[in-house]
């Protein structure tokens, strides 16, 4: 166990805790590589992420330039494919879901009072793994070529005899790994939520961020085995010969659609429901007023994570599954308008009579809540089935899921930056580069996406890597990519303002928006322990509570009482806590060490996928031979993990 | 009455509204056939005209509330906004049951008459093909579609003929992957799947040529796999249904003569069809009347000289992914395959 022993102002104890960020003995690329803590694990969850997020953005603005004219050459049809297959695996799988994880892992944990997540070297090996994933996908660039089959990868396009190379073996080894760390990820901050609570943080009193990250582990835990199982038969369809998607042989391809999608609607909602919740954060903060309807908020979260496996066959309506089955999924899609209006409703109750000031993360949560009406309203048009064939596979969806995840999403995620950025930094993101950030964000985001509408009802297919001129969709093309090169320009504003205000940026004080919940009650950045003390919670957001303990009685929910209580004793799996009346007592804090058993299993788990992927290039003794070295490091990794000492 | 109704002209508030509208109206009335021949706004059958309607319906409705949800928001982020740094604390608000059960009940009401408006509209089209439809069998390639008229027994590519006034049911299936039709004058589009039968019928309303193309992604070319309907009168129909059952004229002209002998030698029987010749391929797009259609290679050349040639040259420069391959015909080949090709009228 490393052990430092550092005097705490604020507890008046001493402290028995991991290597600090700060001890200069524990800096530098390997105290990256074993770290369990969870603010580490968070930073390196976006910093990837954003890599990956440029990376992604770039794929998209070459696909914007070889739209900019009829029949334009820029790159080859097959390349085109990739670009427009990599582009989504990697915005999906690789940057909001990560950007995501950032949050659940910097943020869950201080919302709660845990001084880390349930698992953390679980956390460690989820990062891992996701990491070798994403690198493992990107390589096939590299490697004989990238996938090109669509991120949805339609069987029996993606069957060995449609799809000979290796690009559809990257992308479904790749998502196969990817799915690896969502499944380890989605069950460490399951358990997290439910059992690190501080005391006296019942559900009810849940901030929204974690209620809806909540919902989102549920999701994910019941919604990756469905393609995984989807990946599973592709696999064996392409290396062993099997026949579930190959129409000859009695396969069918509308297997893989059902079990693609059964995953692949709920997964919308692993992408939104926590920009809900970042939103739902920082709408409240801003307009110094609590949450309108917290418990609507939760139920439609609940609703919404429900309605989602119900739902799946609206992407199937051109199929033909028949008039009855149109009929049911048309009717409970429609139904998800429903939750999704009310909270559209509650956020401008919260604003509503409020004290709004617009900051930028302000600023991109209003701008979210505006942009995610649009992808909304156009989402009521294809959920009716004759409309929707209109509409299919047409730009306008290409418009609408933009909306929904750009405007949506990633305008959430850009909210979170600016709002956590502090609490995570030190430091403030600049202010008017932050406002130029937005503004030249939500235009260009406009430019790009909202003639796209036009381009698609004019009958411009999507992922065709050209088109002729007598469609006459040139001059809407043409101010599309004009709009995405603007959009590009604000996310260089964007990342100059993260690297300058690292640096120079303001000093952020503990709680610089006059925050709600935990996390702002301690300093910024936290130490690794967090919280000298686990606090006790009073209130629904309990920070906001305890700064104005007068207002307690306006709390719908009955405070528990606050002062004078006895000194009590805390005992989870992790901590032991003792604190006295007075904090005279020393507090004790017990944290697993560094690990680098994490990183060897997601290793293993790599290295395996890696024999499928090199028995094209150097035949198939690769495969047994990876897949033993593999399973020697991962059994080895799990070994050495089981047998390390606390 | 009228001054009210320009005073709400002239609210600042219903402007966005009114913007909204007239973009959607403007976007309608601009796309038409001769700008933008592909578009959905050119309904020219029964069934496209239902679908349209609904969809039409849906997107006022949309915009509309969408609107009013936007107003609601900006107004309420600008009236409410912090206006300097000692504003009092604003009232502290939880919520209110009332407020959550009306905005809860709206959106159901909103969205139980879109479906009230939807449903019968489903099982209207989905219902199966009146008695008497003439059945054209539609058929997805990598990356071209093949139509046949099984009753006349008559197969051709890249452009499907229909009469006018007269119910078709197009049968559509796949011979490799899943391709998408979709002529938007016809309506709403539908997967040819492989391994089973889909199938819309419609009754075309109106003359002219009607461009299509595939709507699910195939593979490398599918943005170069279209079509074209042809609605042309009943006795135009007929006619050309006839022409095409006859078989293939035997060329007269010795350049043709010889490419008609090449043809055969050439490797090019194996994938293609010519009636009334040994080439009885399936692979490729039956040639027996390649000279009556209009275009070529997926409906992305002319079918004249020069886009034959260039097409026979290398098929997979003009069309990635092609399965066609690249026969390394020398430009005397070249020359007599074209004069041939063009003598199959």
């Amino acid at each position: 166990m490393a052990v430092v022993s550092a005097p705490l102002s604020h507890a008046g104890g001493m402290v028995v805790a991991p290597p600090s960020l700060a001890d200069p003995a524990y800096q530098g690329l390997w105290s990256w590589v074993t770290t369990v803590d969870h603010k580490r694990i968070g930073i390196l969850y976006g910093v990837s992420a954003g890599a990956f997020f440029v990376l992604g953005g770039l794929e998209a603005l070459v696909i914007r330039l070889q739209l900019w004219q009829p029949d334009n050459t820029l790159v080859s049809a097959q390349m085109f494919n990739s670009l427009f297959t990599m582009h989504a695996t990697t915005m999906i799988f690789l940057a909001i879901m990560p950007l995501g994880l950032m949050f659940f892992n910097y943020i869950i944990p201080l919302q709660i009072g845990a001084r880390d997540v349930a698992f953390p070297r679980l956390n460690a090996f989820s990062y891992w793994t996701f990491i070798l994933g994403g690198i493992m996908l990107n390589l096939s660039f590299l490697l004989g070529g990238a996938p090109d089959a669509g991120w949805f990868g339609y069987a029996n396009l993606t069957t060995r005899t449609y799809s000979p190379g290796p690009g559809i073996d990257f992308w479904m080894l790749g998502l196969q790994v990817l799915g690896v760390a969502s499944l380890a990820g989605a069950l460490n901050f399951f358990v997290t939520i439910v059992n690190m609570r501080a005391p006296g943080l019942s559900f009810m009193r849940l901030p929204i961020f974690c209620w809806m990250s909540l919902i989102t582990m549920i999701l994910l835990l019941l919604a990756f085995p469905s393609i995984t199982v989807g990946l599973l038969l592709l696999m064996f369809d392409r290396f062993f010969n099997t026949n579930f998607y190959s129409v000859p042989h009695g396969g069918d391809p509308i297997l893989w659609q059902h079990l693609f999608w059964v995953f692949g609607h709920p997964e919308v909602y692993i992408l939104i429901l926590p920009a809900m919740g970042i939103v739902s954060e920082i709408i409240p903060v801003f307009s110094r007023k609590p949450l309108f309807g917290y418990a609507v908020m939760v139920y439609s979260g609940i609703a919404i994570a429900f309605l989602a496996f119900g739902v799946w066959a609206h992407h199937m309506f051109a199929v033909g599954l028949g008039p009855i089955a149109d009929a049911v999924f048309a009717s409970s899609t429609m139904l998800i308008a429903v939750p999704t209006g009310v909270k559209i409703f509650n956020w401008i109750g919260t604003m509503f009579k409020g004290s709004v000031a617009f900051k930028t993360p302000m600023l991109f949560a209003v701008g979210f809540i505006s942009m995610f009406i649009i992808g909304g309203v156009t989402g009521i048009m294809h959920a009716s089935p004759p409309a929707d064939l209109i509409q299919h596979d047409t730009y306008f969806i290409v418009a609408h899921i933009h909306y929904v995840l750009i405007g949506g999403s990633i305008m959430a995620l850009l909210a979170g930056v600016y709002y956590w950025f502090p609490k995570m930094s030190g430091r403030m993101l600049n202010e008017t580069l932050g406002k130029w950030n937005f503004w030249t964000f939500i235009i260009f985001f406009n430019v790009t996406f909202m003639p796209m509408h036009w381009t698609g009802l004019l009958g411009m297919p999507r992922r065709v890597y050209t088109y002729g001129a007598e469609l006459g969709v040139t001059t809407l093309n043409q101010i599309s990519t004009i709009g995405a090169i603007g959009l590009a320009f604000s996310v260089l504003l964007f990342v100059v303002n993260v690297f300058t205000s690292l640096r120079y940026g303001e000093i952020a004080s503990d709680d610089p928006w006059d925050g709600a919940t935990l996390e702002w009650s301690i300093p910024s950045p936290p130490p690794t322990y967090n919280f000298a003390r686990i606090p006790t919670v009073h209130s629904r957001d309990a920070w906001w509570g305890m700064k104005h303990p007068e207002r307690l009685h306006l709390d719908p929910i009955e405070p528990t009482p606050l002062a004078g209580g006895p000194a009590h004793s805390t005992e989870t799996a992790h901590t032991v806590v003792q604190t006295a009346p007075h904090d005279t007592t020393p507090s004790v804090i017990h944290f697993p060490s560094p690990s680098y058993w994490p990183f060897v299993c997601s290793a293993g788990l790599a290295t395996m996928a890696v024999g499928l992927l090199l028995s094209d290039s150097f035949g198939e003794m690769t495969i047994p031979i990876f897949a033993i070295l593999g399973l020697v490091l991962l059994i080895g990794g799990i070994y050495g993990w089981s047998y390390e000492p606390a | 009455m009228r001054q009210r109704w320009l005073s709400v002209l002239r609210s600042r508030r219903a402007l966005p509204g009114i913007a909204a509208l007239t973009l959607l109206g403007l976007a309608t009335a601009c796309s038409s056939e001769a700008t933008n021949p592909q578009t959905a706004f050119n309904p020219r059958s029964d069934y496209a005209t239902e679908g349209l309607n609904l969809f039409i319906l849906v997107i006022i409705l949309g915009v509309v509330i969408g609107v009013l949800v936007e107003i609601a928001l900006i107004v309420t982020a600008i009236r409410y906004r912090r206006r300097g740094t000692n504003d009092p604390l604003p009232p502290q608000i939880h919520g209110s049951t009332i407020v959550e059960v009306l905005w809860t009940t709206a959106p159901v009401i909103i969205v139980g008459a879109i479906l009230f408006y939807t449903l019968p509209v489903i099982f209207s089209t989905q219902a199966p093909a009146p008695s008497g439809a003439m059945d054209i069998n539609v058929t997805g390639h990598q990356f071209w579609w093949e139509f046949g008229y099984p009753d006349a027994h008559v197969v051709t590519a890249n452009e499907v003929h229909l009469p006018l006034g007269q119910t078709v049911n197009l049968v559509l299936q796949s011979d490799d992957v899943i391709h998408s039709f979709w002529v938007p004058a016809l309506g709403g589009k539908r997967d040819a799947f492989p391994g089973h039968t889909n199938y819309i019928w419609l009754k075309p309303d109106s003359l002219g040529d009607f461009p299509g193309q595939c709507y699910q992604l195939c593979g490398y070319s599918h943005g170069n796999m279209r079509e074209k309907a042809i609605i042309e009168s009943p006795a135009d129909f007929q006619a050309w249904l006839t022409a095409q059952q006859a078989p293939a004229t035997t060329p007269t002209d010795p350049t043709a003569a010889e490419g008609a002998q090449l043809f055969q030698t050439r490797g090019c029987t194996a994938c293609h069809t010519i009636n009334g010749t040994p080439a009885q391929g399936t692979v490729g797009p039956n040639l027996t009347h390649l000279a009556s259609r209009s275009v070529i290679a997926g409906s992305i050349l002319q079918n004249n000289a020069e886009d034959l040639r260039k097409w026979l040259a290398d098929p997979p420069a003009v069309k990635p992914g092609s399965i066609m391959p690249n026969l390394n015909l020398n430009d005397h080949e070249l020359d007599v395959l074209v004069a041939y090709l063009q003598s199959l009228q």
